[in-house]
């Protein structure tokens, strides 16, 4: 599974600090270690309280490259911010998010295809999210043909069939496993999926069991990666069991060691 | 039609064998293997920089299981030296020496012995070397860090390290800059434990080929086969553990095999026993070829001279 580090958002409070007092080390502390802990991307948030997200977010992107080559997530839902970071990030970043609305669609896959980014779509519409997995899929088949317009290469789409909260919105499980498992069918080559796992737990008082087991359940359903706290010590080693007992690693008494050594 | 193209995600790791002068070793050449991007000669794949290898297997003892070779060699298998030298004469491009006369089972030589044989077998052919012990692990303990110190800057492969010696064999390796040879009993999951317990001790995957002890042809060959096949498309896919260089001690499979010791007159329909026995080596040298093998260890100079050829043409 692809692992996006969550950790470098705005929204954390050490993030912000980080951020309002221009202090790097804090910034290039968070990506090692989330990249030593197992994060093959790294998610970049400048979060809600930034006052000039386009400044922001510039900073902590040069502040990461310092440190690391490894592929950023560039997460904002302004256009000329993610134009901006998908330039200084370089090969192989993400663009995160647009959803399956027309006018996101047009604003952002045409900066997606000017930098070869990887593209997190999530099925929300103007109607929101779908409570079941037809209407889920319908939204990522649309997001889909709008990326074909654009000329753009179906397996760099992510889509995120977007899981909400098990404590407001149970049913919803059950319809993003099917999503996942459906998404495949829509085109060929099939485009990836992606979650924002931790959103799932949400208000919950076990937060990191609800994640960890969710994880397992959407990696059996086909989930080729996610946005998650690869911090999390039992959520990696959930994820990297059950990608063995998927078949996905050669199985030896080290497994946990064995991957970490990739 | 279109071609179905499998384009890896990693490579191969290049392992490299030998030290020249001017690397502070006196081999005439530094071997490289490893560094594959595809299966086997898949060229329209991926990339495979160096092609696979030939070792010279040379015993410090007379093979008694091998009837023929012993009688055909009799010349040289009385002697490492003069059978080392050899290797160059018949186009090896490297010598693979067992220490077999060191098994307790066998003469139970010393580990004084064996570093002095190791040099003077190192004096005597500038070919890179692999050093292989006589196969039991606490007699191997004790001869083959005596090998590593005595080889100390020629940079040899130095094999067998297992499940039960590895500790010992691998620290006299690192002390003395040495690769090693890790075999596991052909089983794809012993085999990336045992590489994952040797790198934890800080040897590098990139100095470590793999030994899954495949059998001749005849025996288990398609078993064989099949997990080094498994072990080199998981190395491809983005498994490091896995995508070290494997080794086939072919050599030693064949020789003892009733197909390469039964005469002709006890078995009429399987034809000449010499051509049968060295084509034995080939064939089963050609099927691993497939499968992934690095460095095949052979004995013959018939079989050495046509596996070159056909590695020549896959390359």
């Amino acid at each position: 599974m692809l692992v996006i580090g969550e950790k470098i958002n705005g929204m954390f409070k050490s993030v912000r600090e980080g951020i309002q007092t221009k202090n790097k080390k804090i910034i290039q502390d968070i990506a090692r270690k989330q990249l030593e802990a197992g994060a093959d991307v790294l998610d970049v948030n400048v979060g809600p309280a930034s006052a000039e997200p386009l400044k922001d977010m510039a900073w902590l992107i040069e502040t990461i490259r310092e440190v690391t080559k490894a592929p950023l997530a560039i997460d904002t839902t302004k256009p000329d911010v993610m134009d901006r970071g998908l330039t200084i990030a370089g090969e192989n970043s993400f663009l995160n998010s647009t959803t399956g609305e027309e006018e996101k669609l047009n604003a952002l896959l045409p900066i997606a295809k000017k930098h070869n980014a990887k593209i997190i779509a999530l099925t929300i519409d103007k109607a929101g999210i779908p409570n079941h997995a037809e209407g889920r899929l319908e939204i990522a088949a649309n997001i889909i043909a709008k990326a074909m317009e654009h000329e753009i290469d179906t397996s760099n789409l992510y889509i995120d069939a977007v899981i909400l909260p098990v404590n407001v919105a149970q049913q919803h499980s059950a319809a993003v496993l099917e999503t996942i498992k459906q998404t495949k069918l829509l085109c060929d080559p099939a485009p990836k999926t992606i979650l924002g796992l931790s959103n799932v737990s949400q208000g919950t008082n076990v937060r990191t069991l609800v994640d960890r087991t969710f994880l397992v359940m959407a990696l059996a359903s086909g989930l080729d990666s996610a946005i998650i706290n690869p911090l999390d010590k039992d959520l990696m080693d959930a994820m990297i069991t059950a990608e063995l007992l998927l078949g996905k690693n050669i199985y030896c008494d080290s497994f946990l060691n064995a991957y970490r050594k990739k | 039609m279109e071609k179905v193209i499998e384009k890896a995600v990693s490579k191969i790791s290049e392992l490299a064998i030998g030290a020249t002068s001017a690397n502070g070793g006196t081999r005439e050449k530094e071997l490289k293997i490893g560094g594959q991007s595809a299966m086997p000669f898949l060229h329209f794949e991926g990339s495979m920089p160096n092609a696979p290898v030939v070792a010279l297997e040379v015993w410090d003892t007379v093979p008694e299981e091998w009837p023929l070779i012993a009688d055909e060699f009799k010349d040289i298998v009385n002697d490492p030296i003069k059978w080392a030298q050899k290797g160059k004469e018949w186009g090896a491009d490297l010598i693979s020496l067992r220490l077999e006369s060191c098994h307790p089972d066998n003469k139970n030589n010393s580990a004084a012995y064996a570093a002095d044989l190791v040099k003077k077998v190192l004096a005597a052919t500038k070919l890179p070397l692999i050093v292989i012990g006589c196969g039991h692990p606490e007699k191997d303990q004790e001869i083959l860090p005596a090998v590593a110190e005595a080889a100390k800057g020629e940079k040899i492969l130095l094999g067998m390290a297992t499940k039960d010696n590895y500790k010992t064999i691998v620290a006299a390796a690192l002390a003395s800059g040495h690769s090693i040879i890790a075999e596991s009993p052909l089983d794809i999951n012993l085999a990336k434990q045992l590489n994952i317990l040797v790198s934890d001790m800080s040897m590098p995957l990139e100095r470590i080929a793999m030994h899954h002890t495949t059998g001749g042809l005849g025996y288990g060959f398609e078993y064989c086969y099949s997990i080094m096949e498994r072990c080199r498309l998981a190395g491809l896919a983005g498994d490091k553990i896995m995508a070290t260089p494997i080794i086939n001690m072919i050599a030693d499979e064949t020789w003892k095999t009733k197909e390469a010791k039964t005469p002709q007159d006890e078995q009429p329909n399987w034809g000449d026993l010499h051509k049968r026995a060295i084509n034995w080596e080939i064939a089963c040298a050609a099927g691993y070829l497939q499968s992934g093998a690095d460095i095949l260890v052979l004995a013959h100079p018939e079989s050495i001279k046509q596996v070159k050829q056909t590695i020549g043409k896959l390359k």
